[in-house]
């Protein structure tokens, strides 16, 4: 096992670190200077600016310095849009309400996709299994930003029953409808995953002996069947991460929630390069633990995979 | 005398219809034109493709020219009608959205099937090479593509749009970095098992080198399951143009797309002037479903043991 995790991380830090430098150096790539105004700074100002953001060294000692302190410090830098707040701060403002409705949507999408799933292989061809498969097919072509838009226009505009955006402290009110906007399209996909190998699994030979030898139905499909039919589930758990990771930019914008996706869209917008490399460097390293700790998990639920 | 006419009349249908050999493709063709779903679908995606080919020859206004008799009071006069020439109606700013949803979906289209294109040159004989090869060459050549695969390539995106200005090149640039890292993993899995089959041993028995053995020989194996992944892939590539879109990152004003569209339709909604939130989101739909039953019916036509 614990060899396992070892091989996984050799491959999970060098990406890490493969994202942190080809992020930088695409930073350092990017036209002009953040401090270019519209005035004429005069150039000793400019020496001083550059100085105080470490900008005056030469590069391959910049990059290095950015590394050692995000890597051993968590320390992302200063923003080069707003002089008295540092990436962290505004890290640390967006990410608890990324983090609130992030969560809950994953684990709604999981236990509704899942039990939505197990219900329509269980029933096949019962309007249970119809209703699922209409649902997986339709919210294919329905992504986080077109719900979002539909939602809205629903619940907001036409029933006037939950509001239409803001965060407000994260009032249960105002989490619903992003959190369905996010979920709904994984939900679907989780859910038509777990009924096809569900179903494979349902057919299976050992199934039939434990039908066979008379156990209870219940019994057959939550300790028999549940376990190998999850593992596909497992290993699209990582992809979904990662929507959601991406997802939450949509919702943020939509919703004015103030997350870090919105963060995220505005130093985009106003060329805050530190802020957008500190977010990517952040949510990349997310992405690359969860895609760890999902390849983990398969291989613990997965009595196949030798450790 | 009886007899000798009807051997006679055997022999002469005989000649008349040589029996023909049914090739996979041919059975393929039957398999997929049996599949109504899938046939209905390829004729409704061609009639948009021929829509926006020759729907532009009706449009009576430009995608950027603003109509100054609707400006300001777009709700009441800017709806979709025949008499005025907006079709579709109007944008909240009096440009025509039937010439903008036009352009909208020819950029959709565009993205989806450049990205599919470079997929299917690149990530095949990417994949083809690391996996006829084996060994060493393979798992590095694989290690990239997971590393590559493990980033938050969104962000990645986003950043190359903001460094480098926001063009349809750099979109596709953007899209085509990305699209064929599944194709290669696909590939690879295929060429594996191909690789150990009778034909290729007699090629190889015959003298052919490594490279004609993987041009000549897999590739062409492979077509089947590289067409299939190569059409569902274009949706994937449509969804995610229109995300860039919808955060407004991606192609630049007057040029537009449906998710730039639908971005600007959602915004407005709460106004009243619904048409312009349903007309892109009609086409985005309509393309993406259709993309998508094309696909399964592809795969179901071309892989008959997964049914």
């Amino acid at each position: 096992m614990i060899q396992f995790i070892l091989r996984r991380l050799a491959v999970a830090i060098p990406t890490l670190l493969v994202l942190i430098v080809v992020s930088f150096m695409l930073m350092k790539m990017a036209p002009g200077n953040p401090f270019a105004g519209e005035k004429n700074v005069p150039q000793a100002v400019l020496d001083n600016i550059f100085a105080r953001y470490g900008l005056d060294k030469p590069e391959w000692q910049q990059l290095l310095e950015y590394v050692y302190n995000v890597v051993f410090r968590f320390d992302f830098g200063p923003s080069f849009q707003y002089r008295d707040r540092t990436v962290n701060d505004i890290i640390a403002q967006g990410f608890p309400v990324t983090f609130t409705y992030g969560a809950w949507a994953f684990v709604l999408a999981a236990l509704i996709g899942v039990s939505l799933g197990i219900v329509a292989a269980v029933r096949q061809n019962s309007w249970a299994d119809y209703f699922a498969v209409g649902v997986t097919i339709g919210a294919q072509v329905v992504p986080n930003f077109v719900m979002a838009p539909l939602l809205v226009l629903v619940f907001t505009l036409w029933l006037r029953w939950l509001p239409g955006g803001g965060w407000n402290g994260g009032h249960w009110s105002n989490v619903i409808l992003p959190v369905i906007a996010l979920s709904t399209s994984y939900m679907a996909n989780i859910a038509r995953i777990t009924r096809s190998s569900m179903l494979e699994v349902l057919s299976s030979n050992y199934i039939r002996t434990a039908r066979a030898k008379g156990l209870p139905s219940r019994q057959v499909i939550f300790e028999h069947a549940l376990r190998p039919a999850l593992l596909p589930v497992v290993s699209y758990l990582g992809p979904v991460f990662v929507g959601m990771v991406t997802g939450s930019v949509v919702i943020d914008l939509y919703f004015s929630t103030g997350g870090i996706g919105q963060a995220f869209v505005n130093s985009a917008l106003n060329r805050d390069y530190s802020t957008i490399l500190g977010i990517t460097v952040l949510l990349g390293a997310l992405t690359i633990a969860a895609n760890l700790i999902v390849d983990i998990l398969y291989a613990w639920i997965d009595p196949k995979i030798q450790l | 005398m009886l007899a000798d006419t009807r051997i006679d009349g055997v022999a002469k249908a005989e000649a008349i219809t040589p029996t023909k050999g049914r090739s996979l493709w041919r059975d393929a063709g039957y398999r997929f034109v049996r599949n109504r779903a899938a046939l209905v679908s390829l004729f409704v995606l061609l009639g948009v493709v021929v829509f926006t080919i020759v729907g532009p020859f009706f449009a009576r206004w430009s995608i950027e020219k603003i109509d100054w008799s609707v400006v300001g009071n777009v709700l009441s006069k800017g709806y979709p009608s025949v008499e005025t020439g907006h079709f579709f109606g109007t944008d909240e700013v009096g440009r025509d959205l039937y010439s903008r949803v036009i352009q909208g979906t020819q950029v959709s289209l565009m993205v989806g099937i450049i990205g599919a294109g470079i997929a299917v040159i690149v990530g095949t004989i990417y994949g083809a090479v690391a996996g006829y090869f084996g060994g060493r060459i393979d798992s590095l050549m694989m290690r990239f593509v997971d590393i590559l695969y493990s980033i938050p390539y969104m962000f990645i995106l986003i950043l190359l749009l903001i460094i480098f200005g926001r063009s349809f090149v750099m979109l596709f640039v953007g899209v085509g970095l990305i699209s064929w890292l599944g194709m290669a993993r696909v590939v690879r899995g295929q060429t594996l098992t191909l690789k150990n089959r009778e034909f290729v041993e007699a090629a190889i028995a015959t003298g052919a080198k490594p490279l004609t053995v993987i041009f000549r020989h897999i590739v062409p194996n492979l077509l089947g399951i590289v067409v299939v992944y190569a059409t569902l892939l274009v949706p994937e590539m449509i969804l995610l143009e229109s995300f860039i879109s919808f955060l407004g990152l991606g192609v630049q004003e007057p040029n537009t797309s449906l998710g730039a569209l639908i971005s600007e339709g959602s915004r407005t909604m709460q106004y009243g002037t619904i048409w312009q939130l349903i007309f892109p989101l009609v086409f985005f739909v309509t393309i993406l479903f259709t993309f998508f039953f094309v696909g399964d019916g592809l795969r179901d036509a071309l892989d008959p043991k997964d049914r």
